[in-house]
C-alpha cells in the first residue's frame, strides 16, 4: 500500500464488483486528495452509484482495497461512516417527522452534542429554517433534496459523496448546493459527486472523470463551457 | 447514559413518534385482534369450566396474528421511506439498530396484548391479574419481538415478505409459543405459582439465547 494512502480522502486500488448480469467495476483505481472535488460522469448502469455505495460502506467490493477518510473499509467501516456524508437518490428522511425532528434524530445517531442547535444551524445554512416545523411529506421536491443535503452535512463530515444531488433542483436550490460543494472543496475536506450534467460537473468540480467499462479515465471537457 | 443506550432510545423514540403521527399499525392490529377474539368467542361459546382449555388458545392465536402483523411492519416503513439505508449510513452499531427496533415492537405488542387480554377476560369472565400470566405474557412477547424483528429485517428484502415472514419465523418461535400456551392454561386453571412449571424458565432461556443471537445475526443480514 502506498505511503500516500492516509493523505487521500479516497484511495481505491483494484476495485472490482459484479452483479448477476456481469462485472460493473473492473480493477478500478482512484485517488481523491483532500481539497479536491471530483465529478464522475458515466452512462446509466456504468456503475457510478455502485462505486459511491461502496465508498459509503453500503456495498462490499468483490476485490480491491478501499480507504475512505483514512479508514480502510474492510476493517474500519464504522469509523469511516462518521467521517462521510452521503446524498443518495432517496432523501433517507422520515416523511412523518418534521425537518428538525429528522435532523435531531440523525444527530443523536451521530452522537452530536446539542443536536437541536446544530439542526437549526444546518437548516438555516440550507435556507430551510422557516420549514423546521414542517413534516417532510409536505415539502416540495427541491426542499426535500435540500433537507437531504442538510442531513448529509449535519455531522460536519470530512468527505461528501453526492449521487446526482443536483437532479430536479431549481436554480435557488442549485445555488445552495453549489455553495456547499465549494465549502467542502477546502484543504481539510473533499467532495465526490456523480452527475449526468457535464457542464455543471466541469464548472463545480476541480477534476472530472468518466466511468466506462468498469474503469475511470479523465473526462473530456464539453466544447462550450457555459455553466462556468 | 451510554452512547449505545442513547442510540437505542433515539430509535425507539423515532418509531413511537412515527406511530403516533400515522397510527397505521397499532390501531389496525388492535382491530384485527378484537375481531379474532370476538369470532372465536362467539364460535366456541366457552362455558366457565372450559375457560382454562379454550382461553389460552384464543388469546395466543390473537397475539400471534397481531404480533406477526406488527413485527412485519417494523422494517416495512424503514424500507418504504429509505430510512434503513439512512440508519446504516450512520456510525451506530447494527446491534443498537436491531435492539431499538425490537424494543419498539416489544412495547407496541405489549400494549396491544394488554388490551386484548382485558377484552377476553371481560368476555370469558376470568381475572387477568395473575403474576404468572403477566410474566408469561412479558417473556413470550420479548422472545416473539426479538426473533420477529430479525426475520422482519430478512423478509423485508424479499418480494413475498408477507409469506416469507411466517414461514421463516414460526418454526423458530414455536417452543416459546407452546410454553406460553401451556403456562397460560395452568394459570387460568388456578394452579398459582406452580403454573410456571418448567415452561416459564424455558421461555426465559430462549429469550436469553434470542437476545444474544439475533442482534449478531442482524448485523450479518444487513451486510449488503
Amino acid at each position: 500500500m502506498s505511503e500516500h494512502t492516509s493523505d487521500a480522502a479516497i484511495w481505491v486500488k483494484g476495485l472490482s464488483k459484479s452483479f448477476g448480469h456481469g462485472p460493473v467495476l473492473r480493477g478500478l483505481d482512484l485517488v481523491v486528495t483532500w481539497g479536491e472535488s471530483l465529478a464522475m460522469f458515466g452512462a446509466n448502469g456504468a456503475g457510478k452509484t455502485t462505486l459511491l455505495r461502496i465508498l459509503a460502506t453500503q456495498a462490499r467490493p468483490d476485490a480491491g482495497t478501499v480507504m475512505v477518510a483514512g479508514c480502510q473499509l474492510s476493517r474500519q467501516a464504522a469509523a469511516a461512516r462518521g467521517r462521510v456524508g452521503v446524498v443518495a437518490h432517496g432523501g433517507l428522511l422520515y416523511d412523518d417527522l418534521t425537518c428538525l425532528e429528522n435532523l435531531v434524530f440523525y444527530g443523536r445517531l451521530y452522537g452530536l452534542p446539542d443536536v437541536h442547535t446544530r439542526g437549526l444551524a444546518v437548516l438555516e445554512r440550507l435556507a430551510l429554517k422557516d420549514q423546521a416545523g414542517r413534516r417532510v411529506r409536505t415539502l416540495s421536491h427541491g426542499q426535500q433534496k435540500r433537507l437531504a443535503i442538510a442531513r448529509a452535512i449535519l455531522h460536519n463530515p470530512r468527505l461528501l459523496l453526492l449521487d446526482e444531488a443536483e437532479s430536479g433542483l431549481d436554480s435557488e436550490s442549485l445555488a445552495v448546493l453549489r455553495t456547499v460543494v465549494a465549502e467542502w472543496t477546502t484543504p481539510e475536506r473533499a467532495v465526490m459527486m456523480t452527475t449526468h450534467n457535464r457542464e455543471l460537473g466541469h464548472a463545480w468540480a476541480t477534476r472530472t472523470v468518466e466511468l466506462s467499462g468498469g474503469r475511470l479515465q479523465p473526462a473530456a471537457r464539453p466544447a462550450l463551457d457555459t455553466a462556468r | 447514559m451510554s452512547r449505545f443506550l442513547r442510540t437505542v432510545l433515539a430509535l425507539a423514540w423515532k418509531d413511537i413518534l412515527l406511530e403516533l403521527r400515522s397510527r397505521d399499525m397499532v390501531v389496525s392490529v388492535l382491530l384485527f385482534g378484537f375481531l379474532v377474539i370476538l369470532v372465536f368467542n362467539f364460535a366456541l361459546k366457552p362455558t366457565p369450566r372450559q375457560v382454562p382449555q379454550l382461553a389460552p388458545a384464543i388469546l395466543w392465536v390473537s397475539f400471534v396474528f397481531a404480533g406477526t402483523l406488527m413485527v412485519e411492519r417494523a422494517f416495512v416503513r424503514e424500507r418504504e421511506q429509505g430510512g434503513l439505508e439512512g440508519l446504516l449510513l450512520t456510525p451506530v452499531s447494527r446491534d443498537a439498530i436491531f435492539l431499538g427496533k425490537a424494543f419498539t415492537s416489544f412495547l407496541f405488542m405489549l400494549m396491544v396484548e394488554g388490551v386484548l387480554l382485558a377484552l377476553l377476560a371481560l368476555l370469558l369472565n376470568f381475572s387477568p391479574f395473575s403474576v404468572i400470566l403477566l410474566a408469561t405474557l412479558f417473556l413470550a412477547t420479548l422472545g416473539f419481538a426479538t426473533v420477529g424483528t430479525l426475520f422482519s429485517a430478512m423478509a423485508v428484502q424479499t418480494r413475498a415478505r408477507e409469506v416469507m415472514l411466517p414461514v421463516l419465523f414460526f418454526p423458530i418461535i414455536l417452543p416459546v409459543l407452546v410454553g406460553a400456551v401451556e403456562v397460560t392454561s395452568r394459570a387460568l386453571a388456578g394452579e398459582g405459582a406452580a403454573a410456571a412449571g418448567r415452561w416459564l424458565p424455558l421461555i426465559g432461556v430462549f429469550d436469553a439465547l434470542f437476545l444474544v443471537i439475533c442482534p449478531w445475526a442482524f448485523g450479518a443480514v444487513m451486510e449488503e
